[in-house]
């Protein structure tokens, strides 16, 4: 074995001290003890990056494994002479399973593969929800592939222009306010669009997230191209009971959330009642009962994260589906918007896979080089999109308020007697 | 419904063959014991017994120290969760390590957040104390928890986060030593319930905001401040130019050609005065630089959200424009991150998260109470800009209105 090489990091020595797990001291004693030279050669480089204050990765490189146009980030140095053993130091991104839970098994085996064939450093998870393996060179790619597919039983994740992994929050799993199966979910669509999620043939990432509820774990509203939240069509489930052992102080409020500070006795009437944003609670203090009703409750979920013993999402579950989030980059943040606000979801959810087989074949045919289709529907008009693209009928729950400008685009054989005029018969009526 | 596999995959017991791959794959014929399109692991094998028996049969929960979840089921059944941050960063031994508890106290099953905590879970209390207290005392040689216990109710939770300088190609700013560095002063705060509400901070280290950023109670934003360079003789050998021209956001990129050595090269010319330093180019065209050690640092933008408890999801809105890198610790956007969290946890209402604390207040009294200065940045001039004026008289009387006696132009 090849003589070990350590770098001076003395600003990166900082970060092993105080509380906080230090990813240093980790990476620095993975490199002491399986004699790894990547280890110590990306702290160095990374020392380099905290003295003049800019990266040392070149500009992409486009690698990846036959047949799949994702799920490797090319990744090379621009300091390969000081640093030769990261000189390629690419991301393999690996579907995670829904909802992150594993078995130590399987990460174990995954471990023993890394150490093997890359860095022996990881992300769990990247932003998408991949587990992802951090460093490793092109020659390693096809042999990491082969690792995984065949003895790890798993597969690459999404990159570029194409369907990114699928997630999803833990669902049904352990939540108690779920009211979508949300693994069953993610699993089906990961599984039945593998092509989308392979090969790259959009215009852009496409992202779909699934929350079970509006809580929205997952942040499907903020990050996703097509976010997926839980919710219910009839009324919350009261267990009274409960309630009034919130009341009586018998039960934590919020599940104990506030537990270290003094916020004084439980008032139900300051803390759920005043604070419902449509006001459609009642406290009868008398009968000691609350009441809701339910027709104006637009479901925040406050007064069920409050009291989650006595307060339950109702028993037609579905979903709303909402369109077009995405960071910044190019036009702006957009938050989705409310396409279909409750769908019905019961495997193997067709009406959510056609619905999104409609959204894209549009989108590929209309949305330009590098449009997300946040961008692609402000573009094209909401409402335009919602009623020609979608076939879906326009209805108030899809905008916050109505325009303010007069400005409409009207369509000509909305107005009678069409667009057509004879300028000489107006003219009889009105000579110039 | 999908075919629910009850144990993990036997394969999984059996050892790493780090001969097989070798064996396998065949470049001269890539499609030769090929396996393509098996998608992820079925998540069912992964699930605890406890955790498939009462699956979709959840009746409630409640915190019962921070960082402990105890979930009850219609069944009866019982699972206490033990969440622990981790730096999201981190080799294969943290992974084993991580395994190993898993085995010893959880049969092996763990779980990861969103927001890259771990979560083992267990089902009766007397093994929930051996674990916490083996967690406790697990340490890094230098003396940083591993796994620290916490992030639950009204706490700052783990930081999502980007790559950074460790593996990204077009960051403004590292991401692992700015997240180590706020969180080791926020420490108190994620084993704690403390706070009026639960805080989540993130942070992205450049526009592209990998992860929502956007939303989030505090992020941090790496941002670029220098008009990106441009490599006349590489850039047409390089970069498709009207892809280029077509990236910019504002249009400040036009065609030119220039003359090197005799030779007309093609390349692009940026109109300085246009840029808003997004970086879009850069990630477009490699010849276009836009890094600076001098230029780059981070904005602070607070008040956005997720979920939809009580108000809409909103957007995070930026309050300081520019701090520095100062690595390794970044004290100037820690001290701010702590003041912001600080002043925030001292007026806000139980319940009301910082933004909604905020718009209760009104941002007026937002850059009075945290101190921070108001400048030209702060005041929107890209798309929909419009929305953020203040187009009413209701405005509150903080120190930043001086009255304007005479006006001479």
């Amino acid at each position: 074995m090849a003589e070990i090489k350590k770098h001076e990091t003395p600003l990166l020595d900082e970060l092993k001290k105080g509380p906080w797990p230090s990813f240093v001291d980790d990476i620095y004693n993975y490199g002491e003890k399986h004699k790894k030279q990547q280890g110590f050669d990306i702290l160095g480089q990374m020392e380099l990056s905290y003295k003049n204050k800019e990266t040392h990765w070149k500009h992409g490189g486009i690698v990846g494994v036959f047949g799949y146009g994702g799920g490797v980030i090319g990744r090379y140095s621009d300091q390969q002479e000081k640093f030769p053993s990261i000189w390629a130091f690419h991301t393999v991104r690996v579907n995670q399973p829904a909802a992150k839970w594993y078995h130590s098994s399987a990460l174990k085996k995954i471990c023993d593969m890394w150490d093997h064939r890359g860095s022996g450093i990881v992300n769990l998870h990247g932003s998408t929800g991949d587990l992802i393996l951090l460093g490793t060179v092109t020659e390693q790619l096809e042999y990491i592939f082969y690792d995984l597919t065949h003895q790890m039983k798993m597969d690459l994740g999404g990159s570029g222009s194409n369907l990114r992994t699928p997630e999803c929050c833990m669902g049904m799993s352990r939540c108690e306010w779920s009211c979508i199966d949300t693994q069953d979910i993610t699993y089906e669509l990961t599984m039945h669009f593998q092509d989308e999620l392979h090969r790259p043939a959009f215009p852009y990432k496409f992202k779909i997230k699934v929350s079970g509820c509006p809580n929205d774990c997952v942040a499907a509203i903020a990050r996703a191209d097509f976010s997926i939240i839980g919710t219910w069509g009839d009324d919350i489930k009261i267990d009274q009971e409960a309630v009034r052992a919130y009341v009586g102080g018998e039960l934590k409020p919020n599940a104990g959330a506030h537990s270290d500070r003094d916020w004084g006795p439980f008032d139900i009437k300051k803390e759920v009642i005043d604070l419902c944003p449509t006001k459609c609670m009642y406290w009868d203090e008398g009968q000691k009962k609350l009441y809701i009703n339910n027709k104006e409750c637009n479901r925040c979920m406050h007064c069920i994260n409050v009291m989650p013993e006595a307060l339950r999402p109702g028993d037609d579950r579905g979903a709303t589906i909402l369109m077009g989030a995405k960071a910044p980059i190019l036009e702006g943040a957009q938050l989705s918007t409310v396409i279909v606000p409750f769908m019905k979801l019961e495997p193997p959810y067709d009406n959510l896979k056609n619905l999104l087989y409609k959204v894209w074949d549009y989108w590929m045919e209309n949305g330009k080089n590098r449009e997300r289709l946040g961008e692609t529907i402000q573009r094209v008009g909401l409402n335009r999109f919602i009623v020609d693209v979608l076939g879906l009928e326009p209805i108030p729950q899809h905008v916050k308020e109505p325009r303010s400008n007069p400005y409409i685009f009207w369509k000509e054989e909305e107005v009678e007697g069409g667009w057509t005029r004879d300028i000489a018969e107006f003219r009889k009526r009105h000579p110039a | 419904m999908s075919e629910r596999p009850e144990r993990p995959d036997p394969i999984y017991t059996q050892p790493y063959d780090p001969t097989l791959a070798e064996k396998l794959y065949n470049p001269q014929k890539p499609m030769e014991n090929r396996i393509t399109d098996i998608g992820p692991p079925h998540y069912w094998q992964f699930l605890p017994p406890v955790i498939q028996r009462n699956y979709g049969k959840w009746k409630s929960h409640e915190i019962i120290q921070p960082g402990v979840l105890k979930y009850k089921s219609e069944s009866g059944e019982v699972v206490y969760v033990v969440r622990c941050g981790t730096p999201r960063l981190e080799t294969t031994d943290y992974l084993r390590e991580i395994c190993e508890i898993a085995d010893k106290y959880c049969d092996g099953y763990v779980r990861w957040t969103t927001r890259n905590n771990i979560e083992f879970h267990v089902t009766d209390e007397e093994k929930l104390r051996a674990l916490l207290e083996d967690l406790k005392s697990r340490k890094f040689p230098n003396g940083s928890y591993k796994f620290p216990v916490g992030g639950t109710g009204a706490s700052v939770t783990n930081i999502v986060h980007t790559q950074g300088w460790i593996h990204c190609h077009t960051p403004a700013t590292d991401a692992s030593g700015v997240v180590k560095s706020i969180m080791d002063e926020l420490f108190d705060y994620f084993g704690s319930h403390k706070l009026p509400a639960q805080v989540r901070i993130a942070l992205a280290c450049c526009l592209n905001m990998c992860g929502a950023v956007h939303c989030s109670d505090i992020a941090v934003v790496g941002i670029h401040r220098k008009p990106p360079m441009i490599e006349d003789d590489r850039l047409e050998k390089v970069c498709e130019i009207p892809l280029v021209i077509a990236a910019c956001p504002v249009g400040a990129i036009k065609p030119a050609t220039v003359e090197i050595g005799g030779e007309k090269r093609k390349t692009v010319r940026v109109n300085a005065e246009r840029c808003m330093f997004c970086g879009n180019c850069y990630t477009m065209c490699p010849a276009m630089p836009i890094s600076d050690g001098q230029g780059d640092g981070l904005a602070l933008v607070v008040g956005g959200k997720v979920s939809n408890r009580i108000t809409p999801p909103k957007f995070s809105k930026v309050v300081i424009p520019y701090i520095p890198n100062e690595p390794p610790r970044w004290p100037t956007a820690v001290k701010w991150i702590k003041k912001i969290l600080e002043v925030y946890s001292q007026h806000a209402n139980k319940y009301e998260r910082v933004g909604d604390w905020i718009e209760r207040i009104g941002w007026e009294r937002f850059f009075e109470l945290c101190d921070i200065p108001f400048t030209w940045h702060l005041i929107d001039d890209y798309r929909l800009a419009y929305d953020t004026y203040r187009t009413s008289v209701h405005f509150k009387f903080t120190k930043h209105v001086k009255p304007l006696v005479e006006y001479n132009y």
